[in-house]
């Protein structure tokens, strides 16, 4: 179990997470613009998104739908009946002077995700999620006197999924939103892009002492966006937090700020100056009644969720679980996997997607999805070291080749000449070439030193540049040795 | 052939119209005359001559080339100046969005401008909807049509649709577009001696009117017959994807419903009306009214509505707060008057206070309170509790009753000066007859009757079923039929 060693004893961690998931849908969730990222400022928004009066929300029933599919990732309870409320309060970048969220009847209900760290599997329970708007975006950068607004992203839809406080480690917190976001991004909800910040993260975090069951105060650190930073502004406020109660003080509730450069959480509020959001439930808008059928049909036509596509990895491919996590992390290594794999043995090309495929897209800075080496070339060249067309060192030589050119391997090792040689006549006259100058060694194997028979196998690789399949050398070597 | 094209109703002018004894362009300038001529009245805050000039002309060569024509083509009104119009301004009659000219067009005002109508101008009301008499217009007061024994326009119209009764009291229009969260309908019309109707929620779309409190808002007509109000209505109403609230309903020619008579209609009296609020002078006609409906045909019986007293201030509870919450994005930051500050919340505090008048701060005060931690349960919470069980009384009476007779107002119009030494809470009253079917969501015309001893007119109401518009004009008219009211102010009398 993780702990921290403070002065006066071990202290443990409980953490909680709270994930705003910007939902993937056309238009915004209460009207009809255009939710697309990177346009311009503020071309993508309508009267109702920079409220004008006299303008009124709509709901997007796409938003509705990704909600109910993230639930069902989320193992949650879906609830029928749910309802929006506002949350009142004055920025320049909320037009409304309003938030649409759903505080007192979520659309979704409890659930949880399983997370495996090295201390094994547990489930993180999933408090509820709701669906709420996007503000817009202040920019206090640009001039010294002035800010500037910008409303594309006002209006877009979001989901915040809340944990329950179960999490007790940086490593499992850090799993947690690891797995979160590879459930969203199987679903097509989200993107689960922390970069351009269409996934968000804020971080509750409190310290116990070991053996202590109730919970002390917590701090909300906010906007702590990517799942490194999490890990280690849980650490860092953990420590915060101890340093306090070991020096004689204590604190009350708060909000602080995590800061990735010099590596310190910083008080944004104390409990005292808490907004009062007075929220209410929107007279402009109906609650969301869900029939059975609709639910049904969603759950239907759910695509396979990573956990599940894992168990089959293990199950049916006898992958390691360790191996199987890491292919169905996300939906796009997972679909280059199993296009790999067709026809192929699912192992080998396992390993060649985690080894030279991974360390080459590292090295590249790419993506899988922008990998000059399609899913099915990779099949390929497994299938030519399966069936010993090329050595597993050739292969590697060819690797590089298609990474470099985007060509078929069978293309390659036909330019290249780089074909195995099974001609048993040839093998036979260079091994016959290369006994005959090494009699001395030819000598001490015979007088027992079977040892040496390897360093022959590697002169046989090197006079024939790897292109000898290298069973056959040692199957003919030995016969040779024996006349 | 009348002497006074401004003193047509909606009906006979349309049937002038369409024999085309008169133009849309003769109406529409007889109408910009007595605009003219009535300035000293300042109902009007935007006139919009050039562009009902234009209108009409095109209504005109519509219906002499036998082009489809609107179901109230070439119909001079104005419209309320909380509805939206696109390229013209629209204040709310605020000084925060006195500058406000929006790019879109409300859905009613819209559905309005199908039906073929001719927009006179935009009408005063009382800022953002809230008040009673048009007294908290950034614009000033309107004067009612109506003088005091005096001879002296000292009257308020009532409000917060004041501009809209006195305009069509006044002849200054066909017709007008209200709304009513409270009573903003029925009270003016009560005040004018006109008709109005505040239909049930959900009947029109509330797209693109500044909104003051969403659960209750209203859109409805104000014009001089039940008829005219029905013709107007059917324009008015119906779907609208851009408001969630909106029924999707099928909306009935309300006007087939005219002309039926009573018999087997039961017509509930509430007793609860008859409260220590009720002037004499109002009771006296009400009495009159009770008679007037039986004589029509109707039976009356006396009902209970038991939760009516607390409406009054489960309404104030409620529109404050929905509207501390729906005025917050007069901030300054976009469209509105901005007034700079050092940080932002100091802009915040100096746009608002300088762009809300005293009455707006209050009830945004009030909602803000109501709202907050600690009293949310205790005010908010519980007026959403009260607020069913007033539905429930209504529900309920409506098993027994076809429709209910009420007063729509506690006294005919008051003066100015009477009311400025009145606090907040004492106008507050004038609602008191409102609310209840306002918070019911229940649909109420509100018709003149007879002039009071005071020789000001006063007006009843009546209350239907949900979605019951049809029945609710048809026991007006009746009513309407019976009172034979003059509806001729003073100032049309000269």
């Amino acid at each position: 179990m993780y702990t921290i060693q403070g002065k006066t004893g071990t202290w443990e961690l409980v953490i909680g997470l709270e994930v705003h998931c910007q939902i993937i849908s056309k238009s915004k969730v209460f009207s009809p613009s255009d939710t697309a990222f990177g346009a311009e400022q503020n071309t993508h928004v309508s009267f109702i998104d920079a409220a004008f009066p006299g303008m009124l929300p709509s709901v997007n029933e796409k938003c509705i739908e990704q909600c109910v599919k993230t639930g069902m990732g989320l193992n949650a309870v879906i609830n029928k009946y749910s309802r929006f409320d506002r949350k009142n309060y004055f920025y320049a970048d909320l037009p409304q002077g309003y938030q649409i969220s759903q505080l007192y009847h979520p659309i979704v209900g409890e659930g949880y995700i399983e997370v495996t760290t090295s201390e094994g599997t547990r489930k993180i329970g999933v408090e509820r999620l709701h669906l709420e708007q996007d503000a817009g975006k202040s920019i206090h950068d640009m001039s010294p006197t002035q800010s500037f607004i910008d409303l594309n992203r006002c209006g877009v839809g979001l989901m915040e999924i809340v944990s329950k406080p179960d999490m007790r480690s940086p490593e499992e917190a850090g799993e947690y939103l690891r797995q979160l976001r590879a459930i969203v991004r199987a679903l097509g909800t989200c993107d689960g892009n922390m970069d351009e910040g269409s996934m968000r993260c804020d971080v509750n975090v409190s310290v116990r002492k070991t053996g202590e069951t109730g919970l002390r105060p917590r701090a909300e650190v906010k906007n702590v966006n990517s799942v490194r930073f999490v890990m280690q502004a849980i650490e860092i406020e953990a420590r915060r937090q101890i340093d306090l109660y070991e020096s004689g003080e204590s604190f009350d509730q708060e909000t602080r700020l995590f800061d990735s450069v010099n590596l310190e959480t910083r008080l944004m509020r104390s409990k005292e100056n808490a907004n009062d959001y007075r929220y209410f439930p929107d007279p402009d808008l109906l609650p969301v009644i869900l029939t059975d059928e609709y639910i049904e049909n969603i759950r239907r036509n759910l695509p396979e969720l990573p956990e599940a596509k894992k168990k089959r990895y293990i199950e049916t491919l006898g992958l390691t679980p360790y191996d199987a996590g890491i292919l169905t992390a996300d939906t796009e290594t997972a679909h280059y996997f199993e296009t790999a794999i067709i026809g192929q043995d699912a192992k080998k090309v396992a390993n060649w997607v985690m080894g030279d495929l991974f360390a080459y897209l590292n090295k590249s800075g790419k993506t899988v999805t922008e990998s000059p080496i399609s899913a099915e070339n990779l099949g390929a060249l497994v299938g030519l070291i399966s069936d010993g067309t090329i050595s597993g060192k050739i292969a590697k030589e060819v690797f590089e080749l298609m990474a470099e050119t985007g060509k078929a391997p069978a293309v390659i090792v036909e330019e290249k000449g780089l074909k195995q040689v099974s001609d048993t006549g040839a093998i036979e006259a260079l091994i016959a070439d290369i006994l005959a100058q090494n009699a001395d060694k030819v000598a001490e194997i015979k007088a027992g030193k079977e040892k040496l028979k390897g360093w022959f196998v590697g002169q046989i690789m090197k006079a024939s540049q790897g292109k000898v399949n290298p069973a056959l050398a040692n199957q003919l070597l030995d016969k040779k040795l024996a006349e | 052939m009348v002497e006074r094209l401004t003193d047509l109703t909606i009906a006979d002018a349309l049937d002038l119209l369409n024999k085309k004894e008169i133009s849309s362009v003769e109406l529409t300038r007889a109408h910009l005359a007595e605009m003219e001529k009535a300035r000293f009245l300042n109902v009007f805050i935007t006139e919009t001559p050039e562009l009902a000039l234009k209108q009409a002309e095109e209504s005109d060569k519509k219906r002499l080339s036998g082009e489809k024509i609107g179901r109230l083509e070439g119909i001079p009104i104005a419209n309320k100046d909380l509805y939206c119009t696109k390229g013209i301004r629209t204040t709310a009659a605020s000084k925060i969005l006195s500058d406000f000219v929006p790019p879109y067009e409300s859905t009613v005002t819209q559905n309005l401008k199908n039906a073929g109508t001719v927009m006179l101008g935009k009408v005063n009301t009382d800022q953002f909807a809230m008040g009673g008499s048009t007294m908290t217009s950034y614009f000033g007061v309107t004067k009612n049509p109506w003088t005091d024994e005096t001879g002296a326009y000292s009257l308020v119209p009532g409000g917060s649709s004041g501009g809209s009764a006195a305009a069509v009291a006044a002849g200054l229009c066909l017709g007008a577009t209200g709304s009513d969260t409270g009573g903003s309908i029925r009270q003016p019309a009560s005040f004018c001696g006109i008709t109005g109707i505040k239909p049930t929620y959900g009947r029109c779309s509330r797209y693109g009117i500044v909104a003051f409190a969403s659960s209750l808002d209203q859109a409805g007509p104000m014009a001089r017959t039940v008829k005219d109000c029905a013709l107007m209505l059917r324009e008015m109403a119906g779907m609208d994807s851009h408001d969630s609230t909106v029924a999707d309903l099928p909306v009935p020619d309300f006007t087939q419903f005219l002309g039926r008579d009573l018999k087997g209609k039961i017509i509930g009296i509430p007793k609860e009306y008859r409260s220590k609020d009720l002037n004499p002078m109002v009771a006296e006609v009400w009495d009159k009214g009770i008679r007037m409906i039986q004589n029509a045909g109707a039976e009356t019986i006396e009902i209970s509505l038991p939760h009516t007293k607390y409406a009054l201030p489960v309404y104030y509870i409620i529109a404050c707060a929905e509207a501390s919450s729906n005025l917050s994005r007069y901030d300054g930051v976009r469209y509105t008057t901005r007034v700079p500050g050092k940080t932002l919340d100091e802009m915040y505090e100096n746009t608002r206070t300088d762009g809300f008048g005293a009455e707006v701060i209050r009830r945004i005060l009030l909602g803000t309170f109501v709202l907050s931690a600690g009293f949310y349960d205790a005010y908010y919470i519980r007026a959403q509790r009260v607020r069913r069980l007033i539905y429930n009384d209504f529900v309920e009476a409506f098993q027994k009753v076809d429709a209910i007779l009420a007063p729509a107002a506690p006294t005919t119009a008051l003066s100015y000066e009477a009311m400025k030494t009145m606090s907040p809470v004492d106008t507050y009253l004038g609602d008191v007859f409102t609310t209840p079917s306002s918070l019911a969501g229940v649909p109420s015309v509100a018709l003149p009757i007879a002039l009071a001893k005071n020789g000001l007119p006063v007006g009843l109401q009546v209350i239907g079923r949900h979605f019951e518009e049809q029945t609710v004009f048809q026991v007006a008219q009746a009513l309407e039929n019976e009172a034979h009211f003059v509806k001729t102010p003073h100032y049309v009398k000269g």
